[in-house]
């Protein structure tokens, strides 16, 4: 990576900090209660537009894990989100009517909270669907995990986007509010990811598993990625590129050893297929507000008419973390 | 109790720098028992929580507080801060026969009586570890002797590259500091638990001022000070830590959380560290009265080294064969390409008929079809979605062979997998799979004649596809013979194959070997070779050369007879 390659990304950073900080007038203060948030907090920051009916486990799952305080960015939801959100005591909300596409989907909304909120703290940045998993998960809190990276001078974690489906079409079960999605979303694919090296920002480009499978096995490169670095110790510096799938500047995203150990890693459970898919892919298809002119979307919509199923009998059940680690698809590193 | 010890107590010193609350926990805990405890805490801790741990402590007369020291790992501070509290130890408490250094993450884990105890019968004995430069094997950053003979002016933490280049450029003009007369540097775990006499000897050393000014300089002093004092003072020193504290592969120490409580049950060391401050379990548990819950487990020390030992071997070495989010290594750096031993038979199914199906019946493995053919992956049994939910899109295992590859090896460990290969065939991997310890690859060259001999093409079409596939199979051929290839390669001519098919097939059997010793009675049937001599020189005629097959006259045709009649076949 030459000097000139160098000076380009930094560029490139700069802009998607200006970026956010011109997108920071699309934002309207709903509730702020960061006053009340305790020092050295962990901080969750999501964007999501009409999610009511996950929102409650969500919320749950992530006060389990010991998160502290979650910044919200509400799109315009027409279902009760806003209310719902703006009620929770360890919620700060702000709400926005403007493009999801023109704030390259949400990031920038989120890269605004995240310079102003979370420089010097961990910070996980998720959608209403993602549920982080790491080594160790069941038994020892989130700061376990960040306290343990802090002593080791690691700054970022990844995770791999595992997508979790039901058994039979994905319409069968209906997800019931405050309802584990894991319930319903068992399964998934154990040992079919593609992964390679994004020499741009050094990170790994990874696809693979359902999506892959039956919707994209005659158009892999248009599949969708699954590598994700959710949980970051931010500097006001730092930006997120697309979506949480990498960084600048690029050294963060070397959370990947290159000498054939392994590093600690984690994954985001994908409850993105359940019986609300189909009419939120429906939504987005005419809304074009999402990557692509929601070309993915499209792919499911079509997909979906085809199989209606992603599971196969190769498919695995999910147990707990100790499964993926087994399985190669996260890791416990050196963290014992 | 010994007549020499009636009345000796053990105290402990305690170096806190975070959690002091649980450092509180940790001090009132031990000195409700009738150990003295001086604390030292770190002076970069603000003045507001320090005067917090003074006031939760005062009702206590053995607490003390001893004068702070800035204590940036890996420097000086932290033995003066020991030194200090260690003669008010000395000085306020006259008891006082062992002095114990502890941290404030510090945690005991067998009851002071029993340390009490166990100190007892040994009254004169030194508990440090102390260990000469040329036998440790921990040291971070390769520097052991050098701590002692270089200079350290540049933090290792805070200005790594400047510290790195420094030391480089001391090794390359030999610089080398003068060690005081006497001294004998050695290593060891900083925790360490010392008698009086030894301890009054070292901070009463005639020659203290000199070394001192020595070891100010000398890297990482915590970790040798002490532990090369103890040598020019105390004859009996036992080079062990009582403190159970594991290390990882950068010098860090581990963790213990809540999960670890059974397992720190069954350690028989008196005093772990360093734990989380948050398990709230095991500050629960070990500082409690209740013995009996602590006395269920029998001491089995090695379970911790075990889990430790394991932990450091997956961040260095990671599991072969695995490639995910968090482990990618570079070429040749994998530690093992693919995560098991697997087979490749080139032109075997072509030469044979229903090869796959005799092969599986014979070695007992998961033989496949072509994985990668062009129109779609042969997977075992026709099979659409394999191990893993591998998909046998073609498309989508040349988007990314390689993962394909190793996806699959990983997704089945620990059962063998065999697949047929061949010059018409995605030849992406060649190199991959050449270079891989793990491949055992045959191949019978020319044997994608068969096929074509049999095939019902215009002639022209034949040979144009036989100078394409020769043309492969030679390039796939330089590539198994390169003097990098790491693979088990074996390769023959078609001629060489079938005048004695059952000796080669014999060698892979045993190599893929879970029914070792067992002689193969039953051959694969043959392909029906008669005429092919004339057909290859029909080639020839056209102006191709086929060469990988070998020698095949023309009317002198193989007669595999013996095999095609099925009967049962015996090699001696």
């Amino acid at each position: 990576m030459g000097l000139i390659n160098s000076y380009r990304l930094r560029w490139q950073r700069r802009r998607l900090l200006a970026r956010a900080f011109l997108h920071r007038r699309d934002l309207t203060v709903v509730a702020d209660r960061m006053a009340s948030v305790r020092p050295q907090p962990i901080l969750a920051f999501v964007t999501l537009r009409n999610e009511k009916v996950r929102l409650p486990y969500f919320l749950q799952y992530y006060r389990e894990l010991g998160i502290d305080h979650f910044l919200i960015v509400d799109n315009a939801s027409s279902d009760g989100s806003r209310e719902y959100l703006a009620a929770q005591p360890d919620v700060s909300l702000w709400s926005t009517t403007a493009s999801y596409k023109g704030s390259r989907f949400g990031m920038d909304w989120l890269g605004h909270l995240l310079r102003r909120y979370g420089h010097g703290n961990w910070c996980l940045t998720i959608d209403p669907d993602e549920f982080f998993v790491y080594p160790f998960c069941e038994t020892r809190p989130i700061r376990a995990l960040t306290d343990w990276l802090d002593t080791t001078a690691v700054r970022t974690f990844s995770a791999l986007l595992l997508d979790m489906y039901p058994k039979g079409p994905i319409t069968g079960q209906p997800y019931r509010e405050g309802q584990d999605p894991f319930e319903i979303a068992q399964w998934f694919d154990s040992g079919n990811y593609m992964i390679s090296r994004n020499p741009a920002y050094g990170n790994l480009w990874i696809q693979g598993g359902p999506r892959t499978r039956t919707f994209f096995a005659d158009k892999p490169k248009l599949s969708p990625a699954l590598n994700k670095v959710p949980l970051v110790k931010w500097h006001r510096s730092y930006a997120y590129i697309s979506s949480t799938h990498m960084l600048l500047p690029r050294g963060l995203n070397l959370a990947y050893d290159e000498w054939g150990g392994e590093k600690a890693s984690g994954a985001l459970l994908h409850a993105k297929f359940l019986d609300t898919f189909a009419a939120k892919a429906a939504e987005e298809v005419s809304r074009g507000e999402h990557y692509a002119a929601s070309a993915e979307y499209k792919a499911y919509q079509e997909g979906l008419s085809k199989h209606p199923d992603l599971w196969c009998k190769w498919s695995e059940k999910y147990i707990n973390w100790r499964q993926l680690e087994i399985l190669g698809l996260m890791s416990k590193g050196n963290w014992a | 109790m010994t007549v020499a010890g009636a009345g000796a107590r053990v105290g402990f010193l305690m170096l806190c720098h975070t959690a002091l609350d649980r450092a509180a926990q940790v001090a009132r805990h031990w000195a409700e028992r009738g150990c003295p405890v001086v604390i030292h805490v770190d002076r970069r801790v603000a003045a507001a929580p320090y005067a917090k741990l003074m006031a939760d402590l005062a009702d206590l007369p053995d607490v003390r507080f001893s004068g702070r020291h800035a204590c940036e790992w890996g420097t000086w501070g932290i033995v003066a801060a020991s030194q200090q509290a260690a003669t008010m130890m000395l000085r306020d408490f006259p008891d006082v026969r062992h002095v114990y250094l502890a941290s404030g993450s510090c945690l005991p884990l067998r009851p002071v009586e029993e340390l009490a105890a166990y100190l007892d019968e040994r009254p004169r004995t030194d508990f440090i570890e102390s260990v000469t430069t040329e036998d440790v094997g921990w040291t971070v950053g390769g520097l052991s002797v050098e701590r002692f003979t270089l200079r350290f002016p540049f933090s290792w933490r805070k200005q790594r590259a400047l510290f790195d280049l420094y030391v480089e450029l001391q090794r390359k003009v030999r610089f080398r500091r003068k060690m005081p007369d006497g001294v004998v540097p050695h290593l060891g775990s900083q925790w360490w638990c010392l008698t009086r006499q030894t301890l009054s000897a070292m901070l009463e050393h005639p020659e203290r001022a000199r070394i001192d000014r020595y070891f100010r300089k000398v890297w990482i002093p915590d970790e040798s000070y002490f532990q090369t004092m103890v040598r020019m003072v105390s004859s009996n020193v036992e080079s062990r830590s009582l403190t159970l504290s594991k290390f990882d592969y950068q010098g860090k120490p581990h963790i213990f959380y809540d999960d670890h409580l059974q397992l720190l049950r069954r350690s028989d060391c008196f005093v772990a560290r360093k734990i989380w401050p948050q398990a709230d379990k095991i500050y629960a548990a070990f500082l409690s009265d209740d013995r009996s819950r602590q006395a269920v487990a029998e001491p089995n020390p090695g379970k911790i080294d075990r889990l430790f030992a394991k932990a450091v071997e997956r961040r260095t070495k990671g599991r072969p064969g695995l490639y995910m989010q968090s482990r990618f290594p570079n070429a040749n750096w994998e530690n093992g390409r693919t995560a098991g031993p697997y087979s490749v038979f080139s032109g075997f199914s072509d030469v044979f008929e229903n090869f796959e199906i005799w092969l599986s019946k014979a070695s007992g493995t998961r033989v496949h079809g072509h994985l990668f053919a062009p129109d779609r992956v042969h997977f075992a049994g026709g099979e659409h979605v394999y191990n893993g939910a591998l998909s046998d899109s073609a498309a989508l295992r040349d988007y990314n062979p390689k993962s394909f590859l190793t996806s699959l090896i990983w997704n089945t460990r620990g059962e063998r997998q065999c697949f047929q290969f061949g010059p018409g065939d995605d030849q992406t991997l060649n190199w991959f799979m050449a270079m891989d310890l793990n491949a055992q690859i045959s191949v019978i060259s020319g044997a994608w004649a068969v096929p074509l001999f049999h095939s019902n093409q215009n002639f022209s079409d034949i040979r144009r596809e036989a100078a394409r596939l020769q043309k492969l199979e030679q390039e796939f051929l330089n590539i198994l013979r390169s003097p990098h290839a790491k693979a088990r390669t074996r390769i023959w001519s078609l001629a060489d194959f079938v005048e004695n098919p059952m000796e080669p097939l014999q060698t892979i059997i045993d190599e893929i070997g879970p029914r070792q010793g067992r002689r193969l009675t039953e051959a694969p049937r043959m392909a029906d070779l008669t005429g092919f001599g004339q057909f290859l020189q029909n080639l020839r005629n056209q102006g191709m050369q086929p060469v990988l097959m070998g020698d095949f006259p023309v009317g002198d045709d193989p007669k595999p007879t013996s095999t095609r009649r099925g009967r049962p076949y015996l090699v001696k």
